[in-house]
């Protein structure tokens, strides 16, 4: 399927060669990726690409019309911003469409060193006011920012009315219910984090322990949630398990649920969105696939001025439970 | 060697004003610190309340000779915060201001400034590209490693300080926490956080000390206690700690640390001391800077 004439671009995570495929042959007009090593923020085991498979990746996808997306989004380690500048460097070399930057020195470098390389904003920057998003756009050329998942609808309206670059947002997927990049609880339970390793709530620190009839799941030690005998044991992220607080047992940041807006899809267009993110790099090609065939669908259907058709994606929906998150304001 | 500093940090929780107002006429009197900040980080709400005594905390901290920091807010989000920083840029005078999120960076940039820890500077590439810009100090994130720290001091573009004492800040988000623990609304929150002088526990359900929850910000439930490493850091370069207030006796805190930099206190005595200053259930951590989990306690 071509890349479409919709006013918005869909933009889709891609954490192998087969997830890139599958995402660009479901109607994606971009794939977003990683390098497989500590200079993104999907660093997991068995995912994410190498210099090789990236140049096939971007062959594919553009002999289809697609485009293709680096995400360089840690904070460089200091004393070896080598690493991540030679993935600035292979990016731009490997002729990529846009690299997707947090770090200022790393914005910094790529604008000096590759004037002509389109630089994107992550929302790992954290960048939620106009004036951060235009220093960017300022000092280093940034084309579009990827707005934090603390906004809401009408706050991105009047953001997208104040300044220079396309604004892109998540539309589905993981949440996080913290404001990215500036997180790091989950380095104080297992002294990795999104930031410097690129990992949240890292597989390699759970614990899954039977007590009875019951199961605790853990992470770094801490319990993070108990589950009762035939409940499915969710994955222990941090911020989605239950604690106490002020005398009450509960899930204190948020329920273990996902980011879907498909019902919100026009108003975004309408707040002047020009990119819709669907999070899932670590998800495989089937979901990649269904979740990118059911936005394209909502996309099209509402380029032709139809309303999106209802889809059924809660049984993929992490505990079958879905959010709009901060983009209303009763989330807050 | 440089002499050291000690800076006390702004106050991060919903004090009451005239506890806010005393707590800082009680530092500017008594404590052996060099350095004080101002200003609301957490949440644009709360400002206002304490805001009218603001005037007579400037001027009894400058009388008592500490340098005043204007701490900026860390995630701004509205109009009304948008405009808040550009005034506070703007009105600053011959303060310095401390940047906690890059919307006021434009508004102070070619002017002596300062980057608070909720600005990531974990590398010498950012450290610079912010020197240049004028920031003359920072405050580095809470979970950086010695050796990341040893680094940045010795590019020696701007002065390092590093979180010494107090729970650390961790996250921030647009929803209230708090409000959310007792079943309202950010936007109708009747203040609930000033509940919590040293902000609400979170325990985990088999009942250990885990976070702490600020409004919208969480933070450790364990204090940061760096006072065995200040000997380390002070060789890596660092000469400037800071210190987080609690509801505790923060004068005396600011002693020990003072005596343990002038080499006039052990560490270990002072650390034994540190435990008697802080509630009976809170224990320190310090693993950040050894490389470690934040929770973590190296001795």
């Amino acid at each position: 399927m071509a890349a479409s004439q919709s006013p918005v671009e869909l933009v889709c995570p891609a954490g192998t060669p087969a997830a890139l495929r599958a995402a660009i042959d479901a109607g994606a007009d971009c794939v977003y990726l990683g390098f497989r090593d500590e200079t993104n923020a999907r660093n997991f085991p068995g995912l994410n690409f190498s210099r090789e498979e990236l140049a096939e990746g971007v062959a594919y996808a553009h002999a289809r019309g697609g485009r293709v997306y680096v995400a360089i989004n840690t904070f460089p380690r200091a004393g070896h911003p080598e690493i991540w500048h030679r993935a600035v460097d292979d990016a731009a070399r490997l002729g990529v469409d846009a690299v997707i930057l947090a770090d200022l020195g790393l914005c910094d470098y790529a604008a000096r060193k590759h004037p002509d390389l389109r630089l994107h904003l992550s929302v790992q920057a954290s960048a939620s006011s106009a004036e951060a998003i235009r220093f960017y756009h300022e000092a280093f050329g940034i084309r579009r920012a990827v707005l934090p998942r603390v906004l809401t609808v009408s706050e991105i309206a009047g953001l997208g009315a104040a300044v220079p670059v396309e604004m892109e947002v998540f539309v589905f997927g993981g949440l996080c219910v913290m404001a990215e990049g500036r997180c790091a609880l989950s380095s104080y339970a297992t002294g990795k984090s999104p930031n410097m390793n690129g990992a949240c709530s890292p597989a390699s620190h759970v614990r899954y322990i039977e007590k009875g009839d019951k199961v605790v799941s853990q992470l770094g030690g801490f319990t993070i949630n108990t589950f009762g005998a035939g409940e499915p044991a969710g994955y222990p992220t941090l911020c989605k398990g239950r604690f106490e607080a002020n005398g009450r047992l509960n899930y204190l940041f948020e329920e273990p649920t996902s980011l879907n807006t498909l019902s919100i899809l026009p108003e975004m267009i309408a707040a002047g969105v020009r990119a819709f993110k669907i999070e899932g790099r670590q998800r495989g090609r089937a979901y990649v696939a269904n979740v990118v065939r059911s936005f394209r669908q909502a996309v099209d259907a509402i380029a032709r001025g139809e309303t999106p058709p209802d889809m059924a994606l809660e049984d993929i929906t992490e505990g079958g439970r879905q959010t709009a998150g901060a983009y209303e304001r009763s989330w807050r | 060697m440089r002499e050291a500093k000690l800076t006390v940090g702004p106050v991060l929780f919903n004090w009451r004003p005239e506890v806010w107002r005393d707590f800082y006429f009680r530092l500017a009197d008594e404590a052996p610190v060099d350095t004080v900040h101002l200003g609301e980080v957490v949440c644009s709400k709360r400002q206002p309340f304490f805001a009218p005594h603001l005037p007579e905390v400037m001027d009894r901290l400058t009388a008592a000779g500490k340098e005043v920091v204007l701490s900026s807010l860390a995630l701004v989000m509205s109009e009304r915060e948008r405009d808040a920083m550009r005034a506070l840029a703007l009105d600053a005078g011959d303060l310095l201001v401390e940047a906690n999120d890059l919307a006021i960076a434009a508004d102070l940039a070619g002017r002596p400034h300062m980057i608070g820890p909720f600005v990531n500077v974990y590398n010498e590439g950012t450290l610079g590209y912010l020197a240049g810009r004028g920031a003359r100090r920072i405050c580095l994130p809470a979970e950086l490693p010695l050796e990341t720290l040893t680094i940045l001091a010795a590019e020696d573009k701007a002065e390092i300080e590093v979180q010494s004492f107090g729970r650390l800040p961790l996250a921030l988000s647009a929803r209230c926490y708090h409000a959310r623990s007792h079943n309202l609304h950010k936007d109708g929150c009747q203040y609930v956080c000033g509940q919590d002088l040293d902000g609400m526990a979170v325990d985990t359900m088999d009942g250990l000390a885990f976070l702490t929850v600020n409004g919208t910000q969480t933070m450790s439930s364990r204090y940061a206690n760096l006072l065995g490493e200040l000997g380390d850091l002070r060789k890596a370069g660092i000469h400037r700690f800071r210190l987080w207030p609690q509801s505790g006796d923060m004068v005396a805190v600011a002693g020990l640390f003072r005596r343990v930099l002038d080499g006039a206190l052990d560490a270990k005595e002072a650390a034994g001391r540190l435990a008697d200053l802080v509630p009976p259930d809170v224990e320190f951590a310090n693993g950040y800077v050894h490389g470690r989990e934040g929770h973590a306690f190296v001795a």
